[in-house]
């Protein structure tokens, strides 16, 4: 049984503070090149097939501004 | 798999809780007191407190952190939240009263409130963010910063014999008969976060059983005022803050 998981970031909440990046233990998470309306380059998922759904991004987040789902496959 | 057959409700597993209100934070990328707040306010989710829980918020950075919880909130003068924490429980004491203060407010000018709170055993609940430094007034010293740490006020490093040593008030606090649960700990990695989180719930199930003064310190960071980025200020904090500040229950009775 594998897991699958991917991620939905608020962009605009998002202050690209990199935590969650190294926080990941797939590495699927990077910043982005464009910003959002505040400047910041904000975090999205780079290697969206390798997300297990651990919620790690978003138990460290300080701005709480990622979302999580998960199936069983 | 595509993404929109996983980005489903009934696949959901994390999701912002609803104690939080939905103002952008005002602290910097990457600052610890999100971190913490979003873990008290999971707390009270959990446990089905938000109408009975009162936060008292302290002077400094976090002094606006009524905007950012939906629970009932007063605002203290500096290091003063302890007593204004007292008055309320005793006031109301089926309600769940927690401060939330900065190393500023709480080990320097709020040390004679805190030691006597504590010493009296309230039935309250301390969440004490040590970052080391004053963060909202431009990095100063704090009672807490670290010998030889560079601060605003000590661009030289901090220096024993001018500027004394730093305070470990959790220690003293441990000593004290009132407290009956005294812990460090941190928020830097998921794992330490979740081990802080069951701190806190753990600390808000004691101040129910009315056991005592339950006391919680976060070892967290400042990038801006560390002048750092905030993972390398997590990697400073891990490598200067911990062997001074060690992590783990000092006290749980």
């Amino acid at each position: 049984m594998a897991l699958k998981g991917a991620i939905v970031v608020d962009t605009e909440k998002c202050k690209g503070c990199s935590v969650c990046v190294v926080n990941c233990p797939t590495k699927t998470i990077a910043l982005t090149k464009e910003v959002n309306s505040k400047g910041y380059n904000y975090a999205y998922m780079a290697e969206p097939q390798t997300c297990t759904g651990c919620t790690n991004c978003a138990t460290v987040c300080p701005d709480t501004c990622i979302t999580v789902y998960r199936v069983k496959i | 798999m595509d993404l929109k057959d996983i980005i489903k409700p009934e696949n959901l597993v994390y999701k912002r809780t609803k104690v939080l209100t939905d103002n952008v934070m005002h602290y910097c990328p990457g600052c610890s007191h999100g971190t913490v707040h979003k873990l008290i306010a999971e707390v009270i989710e959990e446990m089905d407190i938000q109408d009975k829980t009162i936060g008292i918020s302290p002077v400094g950075c976090a002094v606006f952190a009524y905007n950012y919880m939906h629970i009932d909130w007063q605002q203290a003068a500096h290091g003063r939240a302890p007593a204004l924490a007292t008055a309320t429980k005793r006031l109301y004491p089926d309600k769940y009263i927690f401060t939330y203060q900065g190393d500023g407010d709480l080990a320097s000018i709020g040390t004679a409130e805190i030691m006597h709170a504590c010493n009296r055993g309230e039935n309250i609940v301390v969440i004490f963010i040590n970052n080391a430094i004053y963060g909202m007034t431009g990095g100063q010293m704090a009672p807490t910063t670290l010998l030889g740490m560079v601060t605003s006020t000590t661009p030289y490093g901090r220096q024993a014999d001018i500027n004394g040593y730093p305070l470990k008030i959790t220690e003293l606090i441990a000593q004290l008969e009132g407290t009956c649960y005294v812990t460090r700990q941190s928020v830097q990695n998921a794992a330490a976060a979740r081990k802080t989180k069951k701190a806190i719930r753990k600390a808000f199930e004691n101040s129910k059983q009315m056991k005592g003064t339950s006391f919680v310190e976060v070892v967290s960071s400042c990038s801006s005022g560390w002048k750092l980025t905030p993972t390398q200020a997590n990697e400073w904090m891990e490598e200067n803050m911990f062997p001074f500040y060690p992590l783990g229950d000092l006290k749980d009775i």
